[in-house]
């Protein structure tokens, strides 16, 4: 077969990635190096391989997003594989119904790879019990979002060489964030020294306990760090009063050059997106050329997906 | 009809006995009972059953049991719970009012009362609302449900939240010596928890429920009852700061007494694992620091009784995402292993463990049973200590499935269970 022949060597252990929890120190350097030669190709005119010929991907999305559904329908269409997006609106009531049942359904149609994002902690790996496929958690709740802190540690590694004795901050919505549990599990495997830096109403209690250290300055907190990582502001998931207002928010957390100095004088900033432009970033910050890796981790994002994709294929039947 | 309990190990929480001996039944209560009974033998004419030398103790009473009937039927049945008690060697279970309709009034009484005599293996007895619709409000007709049977009064899964009502309502409830139980929980503290609060629902990405949820709530209710005196229970309690609460207000003389359930003595926080729906319990399951208290407070006398908290739930809402899924799990079937593996673990001496689930919640709610006494109601359990079994959720008699304890071994179980004299259940 010649496709299989063109695939590099991957040893990756997982049948699915529903989190970056316990995931080996080999399995993410596996990932990444995956990663890299996928940005390669994405650079090509012609940006398309086999590796997934005759492959099913269905992305199936219960919570709206624009980005992460684009991301991941590009990864799948650049490897070859037939991509179909499925948005399921879902009624507060009806929502786990919905869930199990539609994952029997997309059973039954024989999809080799399952792209799920949930709105509630821990239905990706519900569904991921009730299908044959690999499935990619792109997004479940508070709980965790894998390919997003796998394009953030690829961001960082291409950009400073390495991950480890870097200590990176993560800044804002921590208890709401799922981003932030992905990227504290992942980046503490890899050997940074990361932080949360959060108002107190939005730090979940025991944070430190999966290995990260706290702060509620800003400026205490972006002491000595190389990386600045700024979360979303998620006013959809607060019921209730967090903070008093966004204005008062971005001017106690918000980045801006004068919180941002309290850093590394060459530190980076990163952001996951979507933006909220002067409420959890300045836009002078944001749109520094020299500062901001934004824009390179949406472009990473497509090739860690192609790795993710790549890798739990391997796992599929072949005959 | 007599029948001769022989050959057991006679076990009486209420008067502290432990020996061996015989009981004699004769329409459906305890004639007599003791070492001397029999000791020549038992005369021609009586049913005799050999119990082997195992354990008879008086049947368990099990105070918090949750229903489908009436209105969900599919959930569970009355009659349906009461095989899944006699199975579990629970002679009667207190079933709560938090059913379609609610059980707010005195015919409703009178209906799961006619119900559970016409359909029922072991004997039913009734918590009403304590507010019209369980809706917080309004108060219901203290007098006129107790006339009609029932043995106590609670909004069951939901905290009177109101002190102004709960003041009155434990003022009133002397005139009817009533007694008012609380589910001890501030719902807008509790919010959207779904799990204890800490850093397990921080690493799996749940709302959390803070033990101040739970402690706020006794805190003010024990100031209610220290102003009117009325009689007050809360039904299971989950944290080492509400058992420090309870224990200084019985050292203070309060009419207050508590519960726990079987599922908080022998699990915690982290058998949730991957979100496990059928450990998602209101209270929710603590820490294990807060599971060693719950056993001490049973040890010292600070928490009263243990229940099952049983409450069947179909797989259409268990089988959810975890922030979606229903509270509850059944727990007829577990509840004397869980208090039997207390003694195996040396936790508790095996009479003190029994008297949780017999005359404790006898003596709090009214009841004859519970004990083994001359006149006492033939309400009794045939205990193999020392049986090895395996929980089989599939082979549960519950109608729903939804145990915490599921492939879980446990040493000990009920192998005969009689009520009124009649043997209900026989292994």
């Amino acid at each position: 077969m010649t496709i299989q022949a063109e695939r590099p060597e991957l040893s990756f252990s997982q049948t699915h990635l529903l989190g970056t929890e316990g995931l080996s120190i080999q399995d993410i350097n596996a990932l990444l190096d995956l990663s890299d030669t996928y940005v390669d190709q994405n650079r090509r005119v012609d940006k398309k391989s086999a590796v997934l010929r005759g492959r099913t991907q269905i992305n199936l999305f219960f919570e709206a997003s624009t980005r992460t559904q684009s991301s991941f329908e590009l990864a799948g269409k650049r490897l070859g594989a037939d991509v179909m997006n499925m948005s399921v609106s879902t009624s507060a009531i009806k929502k786990g119904e919905t869930l199990i049942d539609t994952a029997v359904t997309l059973n039954a149609m024989r999809p080799d790879l399952l792209v799920v994002r949930h709105p509630d902690s821990g239905a990706v790996a519900l569904l991921a019990q009730k299908v044959d496929c690999g499935v990619v958690n792109a997004g479940d709740g508070s709980h965790e979002h894998p390919t997003q802190a796998l394009l953030d540690a690829l961001t960082i590694r291409r950009r400073l060489g390495k991950i480890e004795g870097l200590r990176i901050a993560i800044c804002g919505d921590i208890l709401h964030s799922r981003v932030a549990r992905s990227n504290i599990h992942l980046l503490t495997t890899l050997g940074a020294s990361v932080r949360v830096i959060a108002p107190p109403t939005l730090m979940p209690g025991g944070i430190e306990k999966l290995g990260a250290k706290a702060f509620t300055s800003m400026r205490e907190g972006l002491e000595g760090c190389d990386v600045v990582m700024m979360l979303r502001l998620q006013l959809e998931r607060m019921t209730g009063s967090f903070i008093p207002s966004t204005r008062e928010y971005f001017h106690l957390y918000g980045l801006d050059y004068e919180k941002l100095a309290h850093a590394k004088p060459d530190a980076l900033v990163m952001h996951p997106g979507p933006m909220n432009r002067g409420v959890e970033i300045d836009s002078l910050v944001a749109d520094d050329v020299d500062r901001s890796l934004i824009r390179e981790q949406v472009e990473m994002g497509v090739a860690v997906r192609m790795a993710v994709l790549d890798a739990l294929s391997r796992h599929l039947p072949n005959s | 009809m007599s029948t001769a309990f022989i050959n057991a190990r006679l076990i009486d929480p209420a008067s502290n006995l432990d020996a061996p001996g015989a009981v004699l039944v004769e329409n459906g209560q305890i004639m007599d009972f003791g070492a001397h009974l029999f000791a020549q033998g038992v005369p021609s004419g009586i049913e005799t059953v050999d119990c082997g030398g195992h354990i008879l103790a008086p049947g368990l009473i099990d105070m918090r049991v949750f229903t489908g009937e009436p209105g969900e039927e599919h959930r569970e049945s009355l009659a349906s719970a009461s095989e899944a008690a006699a199975a579990g060697g629970v002679t009667t279970f207190v079933v709560m009012p938090n059913t379609q309709p609610i059980i707010d009034d005195a015919a409703l009484v009178d209906f799961i009362s006619r119900r559970a005599r016409d359909t029922a293996r072991v004997n039913v007895q009734i918590m009403a609302a304590l507010t019209k619709g369980l809706d917080g409000h309004e108060m219901t007709e203290i007098g006129l449900l107790s006339e009609a049977g029932a043995v106590a009064f609670t909004d069951g899964t939901k905290a009177v939240m109101d002190a102004q009502l709960l003041r009155r309502a434990l003022t009133y409830s002397k005139l009817f010596n009533a007694l008012i139980v609380q589910h001890t929980e501030d719902p807008s503290l509790a919010a959207a928890g779904v799990m204890n609060e800490g850093d397990l629902s921080t690493r799996l990405g749940l709302p959390g429920i803070p033990t101040e949820a739970e402690t706020i709530i006794v805190e003010r209710d024990l100031r209610l009852v220290e102003l009117t005196g009325g009689r007050y229970h809360a039904s299971q309690i989950s944290c080492v700061e509400t058992l420090d609460v309870i224990r200084q207000a019985k050292r203070e003389g309060l009419p207050v007494t508590c519960g726990v359930s079987a599922d908080h003595l022998s699990l915690n926080e982290t058998d949730i694992g991957e979100y496990r729906t059928f450990l998602k319990l209101s209270p929710p399951l603590r820490t294990e620091p807060d599971r060693c208290a719950m056993i001490d407070g049973l040890a010292d006398g600070t928490i009263d009784v243990v229940v099952s908290g049983h409450d069947p739930q179909a797989p259409d809402t268990k089988r959810r995402p975890f922030e979606q899924a229903a509270h509850g799990a059944v727990g007829l079937e577990t509840l004397l292993p869980v208090i039997l593996e207390r003694v195996h673990n040396e936790e508790l001496p095996l009479t003190q463990a029994l008297a949780a689930v017999t005359c404790r919640p006898a003596d709090i709610l009214g009841l004859p049973a519970g004990r083994l006494a001359a006149g006492a109601p033939a309400d009794i359990v045939l205990i193999d200590i020392n049986k090895p079994w395996v929980v089989d959720a599939a082979a549960l008699k519950s109608k729903s499935k939804n145990t915490a304890h599921e492939d879980r071994r446990f040493q000990g179980r009920a192998v005969k269970t009689i009520v009124g004299g009649k043997i209900v259940f026989e292994e």
